[in-house]
């Protein structure tokens, strides 16, 4: 039993994570209709601002991840402007192929600057660990969850109760419309790529800030992340939330299990299981758990 | 009555013809030339084998084409296919000791049915989720390679022993009237025939019946559907027929390497693969052949120039800014945003426009 708990709070604490980068993904995609593939180069990035913050520049942990979220959400931004504004009225898969090039782009030139080295975050949670009823919690996966419990309650609330939130949600429902009532469409465009980002650089520090430390392949997780967001649907923020808790308990659980229920299926199998997962929703809710029916009239 | 200007198109039929103009049939026969010529004039085994290696891109490009150009199905999983080819000849052309012509087909056999478990998903899902669909398969392919032990060697890869001979004409070891010609002279005709040779198929596949049923599921698939194009079905055939051909690109990558291993069907080849179609034009037969040769001879010429060029590391702990791996990957970054931003019909594209120029010359504007 307390292995099956130990094992749901690592589940908890990657699904958290998950969620951040899944919850980035349905943003953008929801008011401009892009799959943006490269929320693991900004993950990165965010990732090892936040480092260059906290360790070189010795500012307050707290203080660094939230530099960190606006730097990211500046260059999430600066895309948006520079490149996909070009790209309006583009069919989707060129879209998606210029944020591919975009990461292409934006990993090596994080790995010229920081070079292929495993790097050490100083943080106030370091690996910490704290014990209650016989199950070892990390203090870092503790502050993952919490943090992005507190993120997507406001999340929700920025999208219900700011005007910002309001116009956001009417672009993505009817973007001439919206045009039409005096909605500045590239300011809400623009908004949800810096939100995008944001959440991906917080990602992307609370991970580098834990035992593992902070290394290029930090990006990867975003990859991982793609099956949350297609679990839950593209278009819904709450099936992003609930998508990556799902992925993350089932990845935990078969990372914990493998040697007793898996060892037939190979070594390393839970992380093919995000996406055995997302296929098998998919073939039963072609548009994932919450997503929105794409109603075909003839 | 005057016989009209040989460029004047009168009827559709005239409109569909392969080689029409008498400008397309010089390209042609200078094409055929300088296949025949160029082995023996370029002996160089570098330049031959990035030659053959951009060869292998494109007969795999040109299946991608088919099924994103032509039929608008967006496909991140073309890796998977491609190492599935791979390790079949490994199994029927090295182990069971097969001729060249039976583990081909072998090879695109398994790849049309692969392609057929796969192509009942693109019937649900669309667009984006498809995408993301094919992309979890380059995944779960991964983690089959890296496990099926007995069939690809596991981590360590497998050597692929597949020879490459038609009835007494063996391309690893050519002797035409008593001159004999190296390994990679000979896997230059044969790749480059190939390429033809499915170029050609291809091209006439869309120039066909089929091929306009392809193009209208691309450009709006329900409608088609209500003028009576089955778009499933099409859209399952060209799934087959597009991974038919990546595997049969697999195959020869395979046998020509003699060497294959799981890290080589990652997401990077897929993505390699669509940068070819996009930097040499979705949807053209042409532009795939044009983006291969770009696209696989670049790497090749950064890799070899590597330390003339300022600031790239060439080995490890060498004081340049950037690696040549990272280089590379830039390079494609750049090359996709720039195409799909500035020329989305890519270097196929640009040689239309050229040509038009000289066309209405000298009345071009």
């Amino acid at each position: 039993m307390t292995t099956f708990l130990q094992n749901c709070f690592a589940g908890l604490a990657l699904g958290s994570t998950y969620a951040l980068v899944a919850l980035g993904f349905v943003v953008i995609y929801k008011s401009t209709g892009v799959i943006n593939f490269a929320q693991g180069g900004l993950l990165a990035l965010g990732a090892y601002l936040g480092y260059t913050f906290a360790n070189n520049l010795a500012i307050a942990f707290g203080v660094a991840i939230l530099l960190a979220c606006a730097s990211a959400a500046l260059v999430g931004a600066g895309f948006e402007r520079i490149v996909l504004r070009r790209m309006v009225g583009q069919p989707p898969f060129a879209v998606i192929m210029i944020t591919i090039g975009l990461l292409f782009v934006l990993e090596p030139l994080i790995t010229a600057i920081w070079g292929f080295d495993n790097l050490q975050v100083t943080n106030p949670w370091n690996i910490q660990t704290v014990e209650a009823g016989g199950i070892v919690f990390g203090v870092r996966d503790l502050w993952t969850i919490g943090l992005t419990a507190a993120v997507v309650v406001a999340f929700f609330l920025f999208f219900r109760f700011t005007s910002l939130g309001l116009a956001m949600r009417a672009t993505a429902f009817d973007p001439e419309a919206a045009l039409a009532q005096g909605i500045s469409a590239r300011r809400v465009y623009a908004v949800s790529w810096a939100i995008a980002s944001a959440l991906a650089a917080l990602a992307g520090i609370t991970m580098a800030a834990g035992p593992g430390g902070l290394s290029p392949s930090i990006g990867f997780i975003a990859l991982a992340a793609f099956p949350a967001m297609i679990l839950g649907g593209l278009d819904s923020p709450a099936g992003a939330v609930l998508g990556g808790i799902v992925i993350g308990l089932a990845e935990a659980l078969t990372r914990g299990y493998q040697d007793q229920l898996f060892s037939w299926a190979g070594d390393n199998v839970s992380i093919i299981v995000p996406y055995l997962l997302m296929i098998v929703i998919l073939l039963i809710r072609p548009y994932g758990l919450l997503g929105t029916k794409d109603v075909r009239r003839i | 009555m005057p016989k009209p200007h040989r460029n004047l198109v009168r009827d559709y039929a005239q409109d569909l013809r392969l080689f029409g103009s008498p400008m397309s049939k010089f390209g042609l026969a200078l094409m055929i030339a300088a296949f025949l010529v160029l082995p023996t004039v370029v002996q160089d085994d570098f330049w031959l084998s990035v030659l053959i290696y951009a060869g292998i891109t494109a007969v795999g490009a040109i299946g991608l084409n088919l099924l994103t150009g032509y039929c608008g199905q967006i496909s991140l999983g073309h890796a998977f296919f491609i190492g599935a080819g791979a390790y079949v000849t490994a199994k029927v052309g090295g182990d069971f000791g097969m001729p060249f012509p039976l583990w081909l087909l072998a090879a695109a056999g398994i790849g049309a049915v692969l392609g057929g478990l796969i192509g009942p998903f693109t019937l649900r899902l669309r667009g984006h989720y498809l995408a993301i669909v094919t992309l979890g398969l380059v995944f779960l392919g991964e983690h089959l390679w890296r496990n099926l032990d007995d069939l690809t060697g596991g981590n360590s890869g497998t050597s692929v022993n597949a020879d490459v001979a038609i009835g007494p004409v063996n391309f690893a070891d050519l002797t035409i009237f008593g001159e004999s010609y190296s390994r990679n002279q000979g896997w230059f005709w044969l790749v480059w025939a190939l390429v033809g040779l499915v170029a050609l198929l291809v091209k006439n596949l869309a120039r066909t019946r089929p091929g306009r049923a392809l193009q209208a599921v691309r450009d709006r698939d329900q409608a088609a559907e209500v003028i009576g194009v089955r778009a499933g079905r099409y859209k399952i055939g060209a799934f087959m027929v597009s991974s038919a051909i990546a595997s049969m690109a697999g195959a020869l990558f395979g046998s020509y390497q003699q060497f294959v291993s799981p890290d080589e069907w990652n997401l990077l080849l897929s993505i390699q693969y669509i940068a070819v179609i996009i930097v040499g034009g979705l949807g053209t037969i042409f532009g795939s052949v044009l983006g291969a040769l770009f696209v696989g001879a670049l790497p090749a010429l950064i890799d070899r120039y590597s330390d003339v060029i300022p600031g790239v590391q060439t080995s490890v702990g060498d004081s340049g800014f950037i690696s040549v791996f990272a280089l590379n990957q830039a390079i494609f970054g750049l090359l996709i945003v720039l195409f799909l931003v500035l020329e989305p019909r890519g270097l196929a594209g640009i040689w239309l426009r050229v040509k038009t120029y000289f066309k209405a010359w000298p009345f071009s504007y």
